[in-house]
């Protein structure tokens, strides 16, 4: 029954508060300020679950890093932001912590500054500040994979790939229907510069939080006759944008999804309006991959399985928390390999994702193969360079449909910089350099 | 203006006064409380949300739709004359401000135990109801929409019919007229609310219903309501007329607005242009356009 179940995770959950003040000495502690109430539970749910998923399989397969246990512990934050604050306060005097890991641009823009002087990473995966990609400004916060830039530069390159080239885009007329907030509009001035070097006419078009009446946008999107919609959504807004599209005759094939709209929860609601329809993603959906399966046999084959619905094994979310698992885990063991098997210092761990280096031979010796591509994080690049594929909807499963696509780093970096560095000399931050990166603290 | 021009102002006319429609469907629900017993109540939201996700969780528990739509009737029911007996009741001839701080803290507990019941996923909805757009005139025009406008319609012709051919309709209006005076004459005020909270969860069952059809069922359905406020400061808080043509005004207005003012302002306005102009109607008409003038002994 749902009702116990929940009752039983309250029960399991409030545990390991308790327990949280005695993490032992070789345990590596993972604060979650995870969502599995409100409005955005499902993909919090998946998340964290795909997370502490693999967490636990580092745990009872390998008895953790080089022996040191994995330990974590949940806080509510129902995606508020003064929630995930509150929650951060209360954890943050446990002992060991590797990372921060909130899901959250919201929280994560309030840690910014916390967690700098703490010492301790904060992980954005796929999301967070552009510029936090550079290292140089901010030490310790890592968007990895995929920053908000990278995401509209795959998403361009992807549509000329479809039209034959890049060359092909001149004159072609694309629509953002973006959410209206500051994550929406994040790559307005991204999309206006891909604009005027392909040459493609560009339509930009805000819907209101939360994004749950969008008739008049797409009257306005079918009188401007677009090639394609870019769907920069969250939430709700997302079933609802490929509802009305249906309603006004716009093409589900031609919609292609962003980063945050590329979910199950963003399709399922849509029904038959969502066939067709595709989206970028960083790490494919599906239990095929060795690393899912590992899991589905030995987590939940050991009854420590997270998902309470084992139908999301596997779905969008659960395999992004996965992923990220991974990155942490790897992050930790680098930084291991140079400071000793032991439970490390946030400082300690960060140079560990400064030097999270996962070719495509070692995402498939981590049974990832085709999960993810690869991450080449470095002291000054804390995106890492992540590759980009698109996957569509079938009706019931997403199905990837296109190659790992780079998008154009070198032509974002200037762009990158510049705001990093107006950030710097407002706040009054010192430019790191590979030297800084270096010194590490230890204790 | 050209043909084509003015064949997509009617079209964004259209749309506007469909979707105002389904912003009436949420707002008559709080109108019929309030009409009884001068109670805004804030959990109408959530009683759409809870509605919904019960009526989506039998139906994906293989419970025949039918039978899943009477049960959620009757959980709705149970629930209406729950919060009149441990609400409403022991809260009589309190201010309206501890009513509706009342209702507010109903709306969160609607909301978690909705979640703690049936869980956070999101679900979809087919009413088997096609959503492919028609044309008329050169107009696209939603199936959907069409068909929830005439559910809407029947809805308040049902609702109008009871209040006035029936006798708990009859005892619904004298409420509304004059609580104390209705009291005096030996009505069952406790009864009467009661059944008044049943009628606002049969409106949140079928709003429920169509905006989970259009939204999917999620927790995002209960922000509802902050569609339908704007209807009710325009349309008056105590007139179901009134939530008609007010949710008709402010949907087709927001989306002229937003098509046609949104672009000289950066878009995105329709979530607040309701507002502004639900704030304009305050200011010149403070009961709204067709609610009661409230006349008070000084």
């Amino acid at each position: 029954m749902t009702f116990f179940s929940h009752l039983r995770k309250a029960a399991i959950a409030t545990a390991f508060v308790l327990g949280a003040t005695a993490v032992h000495a070789e345990e590596q502690y993972f604060p979650l300020q995870s969502y599995r109430v409100g409005p955005y539970a499902a993909g919090g749910t998946g998340f964290f679950g795909g997370f502490i998923d693999y967490l636990n399989l580092i745990n009872i397969r390998d008895g953790g890093v080089n022996g040191v246990k994995l330990a974590w512990s949940e806080g509510e934050t129902q995606y508020e932001v003064e929630k995930g604050v509150e929650v951060y306060e209360r954890l943050k005097s446990n002992p060991g912590i590797a990372a921060w890991n909130p899901l959250s641009v919201g929280i994560a823009y309030a840690m910014i500054d916390r967690i700098t002087d703490d010492k301790v990473p904060l992980i954005t995966i796929n999301h967070g500040r552009t510029d936090t990609t550079d290292g140089r400004v901010f030490p310790y916060v890592f968007p990895l994979l995929l920053n908000p830039y990278s995401e509209t530069s795959g998403i361009v390159n992807y549509i000329a790939s479809k039209e034959g080239g890049l060359d092909k885009l001149k004159g072609k007329n694309i629509v953002v229907l973006y959410h209206g907030s500051p994550y929406g509009k994040e790559t307005i001035p991204i999309y206006e510069l891909l604009s005027q070097k392909y040459g493609f006419e560009l339509s930009q078009i805000e819907v209101p939080h939360p994004g749950n009446e969008q008739q008049a946008q797409w009257l306005t999107i079918r009188r401007e006759h677009p090639d394609y919609v870019v769907l920069r959504g969250w939430g709700v807004m997302n079933p609802v944008a490929l509802k009305t599209a249906q309603k006004t005759g716009f093409p589900a094939d031609h919609i292609i999804g962003n980063v945050w709209s590329n979910s199950e929860e963003d399709v399922i609601p849509a029904g038959d309006a969502a066939k067709g329809y595709t989206a970028i993603t960083t790490q494919a959906s599906g239990e095929r991959y060795p690393v899912v399966q590992e899991i589905v046999k030995t987590v939940y084959g050991d009854g420590k399985g997270n998902l309470e619905d084992k139908s999301r094994i596997g779905s969008v979310y659960h395999n992004l928390g996965i992923v990220n698992g991974i990155l942490n885990v790897e992050a930790v063991r680098i930084a291991q390999a140079k400071f000793g098997n032991r439970t490390l210092t946030g400082d300690e761990v960060r140079w560990g994702f400064e030097h999270l280096k996962l070719d495509p031979a070692r995402v498939e010796a981590l049974g990832a193969k085709d999960l993810f591509h690869s991450i080449n994080v470095s002291w000054d690049n804390h995106e890492g360079d992540g590759y980009v594929t698109f996957q569509q909807w079938d009706g019931k499963k997403w199905n990837v449909v296109s190659d790992w696509i780079a998008p154009d780093w070198k032509l974002l970096r200037p762009i990158i910089e510049k705001s990093s560095e107006a950030y710097a000399k407002e706040k009054g931050i010192k430019i790191r350099t590979a030297e800084d990166a270096d010194a590490v603290v230890s204790n | 203006m050209s043909y084509y021009d003015f064949l997509f102002v009617i079209e964004v006319l259209v749309g506007g006064l469909l979707s105002g429609v389904m912003y009436s469907l949420v707002a008559i629900g709080f109108v019929l409380i309030y009409k009884t017993s001068g109670v805004l109540n804030f959990a109408q939201g959530s009683m759409v949300l809870f509605a919904a996700l019960t009526f989506v969780s039998l139906v994906e528990r293989r419970v025949p739709f039918a039978l899943s739509l009477l049960i959620t009737f009757a959980v709705m029911v149970a629930l209406g004359f729950t919060i009149e007996r441990t609400v409403l009741r022991p809260l009589v001839n309190r201010s309206p401000m501890t009513l509706f701080m009342a209702t507010l803290g109903l709306s969160y507990i609607i909301e978690g135990a909705a979640q703690l019941i049936w869980g956070t996923q999101v679900h979809g909805l087919d009413l088997g109801i096609d959503d492919t757009p028609f044309e008329v005139g050169g107009v696209l025009i939603s199936s959907f929409d069409l068909l929830a406008a005439a559910i809407a319609a029947a809805m308040v012709a049902g609702l109008s019919a009871f209040f006035y051919w029936t006798r708990i309709g009859l005892a619904f209006r004298a409420v509304a007229d004059d609580q104390f005076a209705a009291l005096a004459v030996g009505l069952r005020l406790p009864r009467i609310w009661g059944t008044v909270w049943t009628a606002a969860g049969f409106v949140a069952l079928v709003a429920g219903l169509l905006w989970g059809a259009r939204l999917g069922v999620q927790f995002s359905l209960s922000l509802i309501v902050l569609k339908a406020l704007p209807v009710l400061v325009l349309g008056g808080f105590d007139s179901i007329l009134g939530a008609i043509v007010g949710g008709l005004i402010i949907g087709a207005s927001e989306k002229l607005a937003e098509v046609y003012l949104g672009p000289f302002v950066g878009g995105g306005i329709e979530g607040w242009f309701a507002y502004a102009l639900a704030l304009v109607v305050l200011l010149v008409r403070p009961s709204g356009l067709f609610g009661q003038k409230t006349v008070e002994r000084v």
